[in-house]
């Protein structure tokens, strides 16, 4: 998919510079384009890896494995029977935690063995709810130290590269609770096939 | 709050980890190592999608597009400038970092549009690549109402972020 959109930018840049006249621009940018994507990864390499340093302490202390264990019964009513199953739950919570702490690599293994899990316990066939719920958990955001960001506009020069968390915090719990209530409301129009 | 609350993190997780007797120094340094990697993992990624977007801005296709679509993001309070960012960050998660540093960049990142799309940033995941990867990891044949679940939560998310950061920061 991604493939089809990238060509499509590269034509849509192509006739609207010939439309509007500004081809020589869109040349110059394709110059200025790659060399801002390596100065920006620069400057964001430095504090991607510190934080990326404090996430491995954060792991190596066990407060990875605790944070998991507290989110555990907050996620046990959205799984319906299945949260009576703790091989799932414990995947599951780990994915979670591993999300909250801006754990990107080790998010998504989690998240696909969590996904195993759930769909196993439903016969693996259909699009079972419980796997649902847990995809679409997985595509809202939920990080506590918004780091990328931050370094981002440490990069630009922000006053404060931090003071966006408690607006970042706030649009990502409602878009938590939008994605898990729209899902539970959409289900009459989308029956699952036994 | 978060002046005090970054620092306070720091020293209480380097303190909990040396009192779990985790050999911290070098534990920092694996996870640091880490993030080199992933830096470097997502330069190609960067650099195909921030020179498609700074060729579009260039031909002028991001401004015609903000302006057919900005009356319908309008509706939930999203700026004109970010409506490209609401399109992309969906899709592609290093396209989204992309033309996100381009209007923090562009627009400085204390001003109201550079930090609507920070926290935008922040706020939202790649999510129609997420559920691309999880239907395809255990063969789904149908998605039923993910995708619709998640595009409500990313446009809650983006809607959010700009209210967001007018009431926290009136004065912007």
């Amino acid at each position: 998919m991604l493939s089809a959109i990238w060509v499509a930018f590269l034509v849509l840049a192509l006739i609207c510079g010939a439309f509007t006249g500004r081809l020589d621009a869109v040349t110059t940018a394709v110059g200025t384009g790659a060399g801002e994507a390596v100065t920006l990864i620069i400057s964001i390499a430095g504090l991607m890896c510190f934080w990326s340093g404090i996430m491995e302490l954060v792991q190596a202390s066990g407060l990875a494995e605790k944070l998991s264990r507290m989110l555990m019964p907050l996620l046990r009513p959205l799984f319906g029977k299945a949260s009576a199953d703790r091989e799932a739950m414990e995947a599951v919570s780990a994915n979670v935690a591993a999300n909250l702490l801006g754990l990107s690599n080790a998010a998504t293994p989690l998240g696909l063995r969590a996904a195993d899990r759930l769909y196993t316990l439903e016969g693996r066939r259909g699009s079972p709810d419980t796997v649902l719920t847990l995809i679409t958990l997985n595509t809202a955001s939920i990080q506590l130290i918004p780091s990328t960001v931050a370094a981002v506009r440490a990069a630009c020069g922000a006053a404060s590269p931090f003071d966006i968390m408690l607006p970042v915090w706030g649009a990502s719990i409602f878009s938590v609770a939008v994605v898990l209530l729209s899902g539970r409301l959409m289900r009459p129009w989308f029956r699952a096939e036994k | 709050m978060q002046a005090t609350l970054i620092p306070l993190l720091l020293a209480a997780i380097g303190l909990y980890a040396l009192y779990k007797q985790v050999d911290v120094f070098p534990v920092f340094l694996r996870g640091a190592q880490k993030g080199l990697h992933t830096a470097v993992s997502i330069l190609p990624t960067l650099v195909g999608m921030l020179t498609v977007v700074y060729m579009l801005r260039a031909s002028g296709a991001i401004d015609l597009a903000a302006g057919w679509l900005a009356p319908l993001f309008g509706v939930f309070g999203i700026p004109k400038d970010c409506v490209a960012l609401a399109l992309l960050k969906p899709i592609s998660g290093g396209g989204g970092l992309a033309l996100g540093s381009e209007l923090i960049g562009r627009y400085g990142p204390d001003s109201y549009i550079g930090r609507v799309a920070a926290v935008m940033l922040g706020a939202s995941e790649t999510s129609l690549y997420t559920i691309s990867i999880y239907g395809g990891h255990l063969g789904l044949k149908q998605m039923r109402y993910a995708i619709p679940a998640a595009l409500c939560a990313d446009l809650a998310a983006f809607a959010a972020s700009a209210a967001l950061v007018k009431c926290y920061f009136p004065d912007i």
